[in-house]
């Protein structure tokens, strides 16, 4: 077996007995990029001299004798809106082509303590705003389970960068199912923390009540892993929690007796794709049989949510896309009259087509006349999606739904279409919302051999319990160890 | 169903500091018509008495002692600047 093909424990175990080198897995990580990599293209950018320092670092601090973190030594790829200290982070856009920030988010610190070697920063739809990778301003990334289809998004790379084994695990952001929905797609672990669990400074800002960042990987024990090492209250983020953080890696125990999963029978509604449907029934069945129950329950307000989310994402979204005006960084237009001419030609050169298209949305539902009519009116019943959770979670332990309606879809299928697009999001947007956490594992495979998730999700800061229940399943199934053949 | 004319469009684009040619305009009325008409689906929901949710958990201001700590330093604030003049951004002139 390939270093490559490991996972972050597997990988953790081999380098605490000696018999490899943090500079051995980085090497056979970077092969493995030179091997797939022009197929893929999971990558803005490679940082191949900065891992190889970090694995020689973690070398050395090995031979003596050290103990180290969990992670030290593993590549991790970054999506490319988390701010990297000296490292280029672009947000796949154009108008952050230049952008080399002067500090590190608050995961960046935090994985550096665990002496991670940064492999690369991955390719993501425009400031994390799609569902395919598409949308990036660079180029398309393509999933490694067949070339000719979408990886997901926004965190398109990250996934796909897993998925094909040029990065043992990677953070994703998610703002209405960026993590969860290319973790399906690719076949491999994405959880979603709840809003507040992980500090969002240093990310930049799509949708601030929505984003969340979360770890994609090979499964749900380095899920944990990477959970216990970027979890946690910063006084940087006025949004983040002040909440304990348990030991995540307590909660990987296969046993699910006794506990309750709901169904929420809104999930599985026409248009939902057969395959998906039956690989997701059929896990409940695995679920029964480990000796949980499951019952029906109502989400009643489900079919809002995606109107709701492109309201209230939008909204945020057009604030917080102000401060892209061609002063302080990034892109600048040449040739303007004056400065107000300035910003609308490096906003309208710099900007992507769905960037736009929200931003317009929003700053149409924030402007005068228009307010309580759509943004106001969008907050109430992101007040009734919550309820709906909050009422279901004094029934059940978890809620299992397909995390995707459909495995996925051919390139350049729905990029015509940005409504039919928004819609794949379908199961994943209301946990955003709601601000719950949620997790997607592979439960199966279509037969034309696409990986299809299942979406678990939990009560607020309950992220032990989803982990236990994707645990559980997983350890009871093989999915999780499938590769693809890219070809 | 909302109808979003070629006016708005400007009017919106003007306020967000965008500018389309003439095509873009009418694909942008089509498309935020057809997506503002998705949305509409809300008003199906009565929340005359529902409090909206703008954050999920309570959010309070934090406050802090008033101390001073170095802040970045300002040629390192300046790299990625597009025109840095003298130690400050420079823009095209505003006061004519």
């Amino acid at each position: 077996m390939e270093l490559y093909s490991m996972t972050a424990h597997q990988l953790r175990d081999l380098l605490r007995k000696g018999e490899v080198s943090a500079t051995d897995i980085v090497k056979s990580v970077l092969e493995r990029i030179d091997e797939v990599e022009g197929k893929i293209k999971a990558y803005i950018t490679i940082t191949d001299d900065l891992a190889l320092r970090s694995a020689e670092k973690v070398d050395e601090l090995l031979a003596k004798g050290e103990e180290l973190p969990d992670l030290a030594g593993i590549p991790v790829a970054i999506k490319d809106v988390i701010c990297t200290k000296g490292v280029l982070t672009t947000c796949a856009s154009k108008i952050l082509y230049n952008f080399v920030p002067p500090y590190d988010a608050t995961v960046m610190v935090k994985l550096n303590r665990q002496m991670i070697a940064m492999i690369g920063k991955a390719n993501m739809d425009e400031f994390a705003m799609g569902s395919s990778t598409e949308n990036s301003g660079f180029f398309i990334t393509r999933n490694p389970w067949d070339l000719d289809r979408v990886p997901g998004g926004s965190s398109g790379g990250s996934a796909a960068a897993v998925a094909a084994d040029e990065a043992i695990c990677s953070l994703g952001s998610d703002t209405g199912g960026s993590i969860r929905q290319p973790a399906a797609l690719c076949g491999v672990v994405g959880l979603k923390p709840t809003y507040g669990r992980v500090s969002r400074f240093g990310l930049v800002a799509f949708a601030s009540s929505l984003d969340q960042i979360g770890p994609i990987t090979k499964d749900v024990e380095d899920c944990a892993l990477m959970m216990n090492a970027i979890c946690g209250y910063d006084p940087m983020d006025s949004t983040s929690a002040d909440v304990p953080v348990p030991d995540f890696t307590k909660s990987l125990i296969p046993e699910v007796k006794g506990f309750k999963i709901g169904v929420p029978k809104e999930y599985f509604i026409e248009g939902i794709d057969p395959e998906v449907e039956a690989a997701v029934r059929k896990a409940l069945e695995k679920f029964e049989e480990l000796g949980a129950s499951v019952e029906e329950i109502s989400l009643p307000h489900t079919e809002y949510a995606v109107a709701d989310y492109y309201i209230i994402a939008s909204a945020e979204a057009s604030a917080n896309l102000e401060r892209y005006d061609g002063v302080k960084y990034g892109y600048r237009a040449e040739g303007a009259k004056d400065l107000i001419d300035m910003y609308k030609k490096t906003r309208s050169e710099g900007f992507g087509a769905e960037v736009k298209r929200r931003i317009m949305l929003g700053t149409y539902a924030l402007s005068a006349g228009y307010y309580d009519a759509y943004y106001l009116k969008g907050l109430k019943v992101r007040t009734l999606i919550k309820r709906d959770f909050d009422e279901a979670f004094e029934k059940v332990d978890v809620i299992v739904t397909p995390t995707s309606p459909t495995p996925a879809f051919r390139i350049g299928e729905k990029v015509d279409d940005p409504l039919t697009m928004y819609l794949s999001d379908i199961f994943t947007i209301s946990a955003n919302l709601a601000g719950i956490c949620g997790i997607s594992i592979p439960c199966g495979f279509s037969s034309e051999g696409l990986p299809i998730g299942m979406q678990i999700l939990g009560k607020p800061f309950d992220e032990e319990t989803i982990i236990r229940v994707a645990y559980a399943f997983e350890q009871s199934t093989d999915y999780h160890t499938l590769k693809p053949r890219i070809g | 169903m909302p109808k979003i004319t070629i006016q708005e469009v400007e009017t919106v684009a003007n306020l967000a500091r965008l500018e389309f040619d003439e095509e873009e305009k009418k694909q942008f009325t089509y498309q935020l018509e057809r997506i503002l008409s998705y949305i509409d689906k809300l008003n199906e929901l009565d929340t005359e008495n529902v409090e909206p949710t703008s954050h999920v958990l309570p959010i309070r201001n934090v406050m802090r002692e008033d101390e001073v700590k170095p802040s970045y330093p300002r040629e390192e604030m300046l790299k990625n600047a597009p025109r840095p003049v003298e130690g400050y951004f420079a823009v095209p002139k505003v006061i004519t």
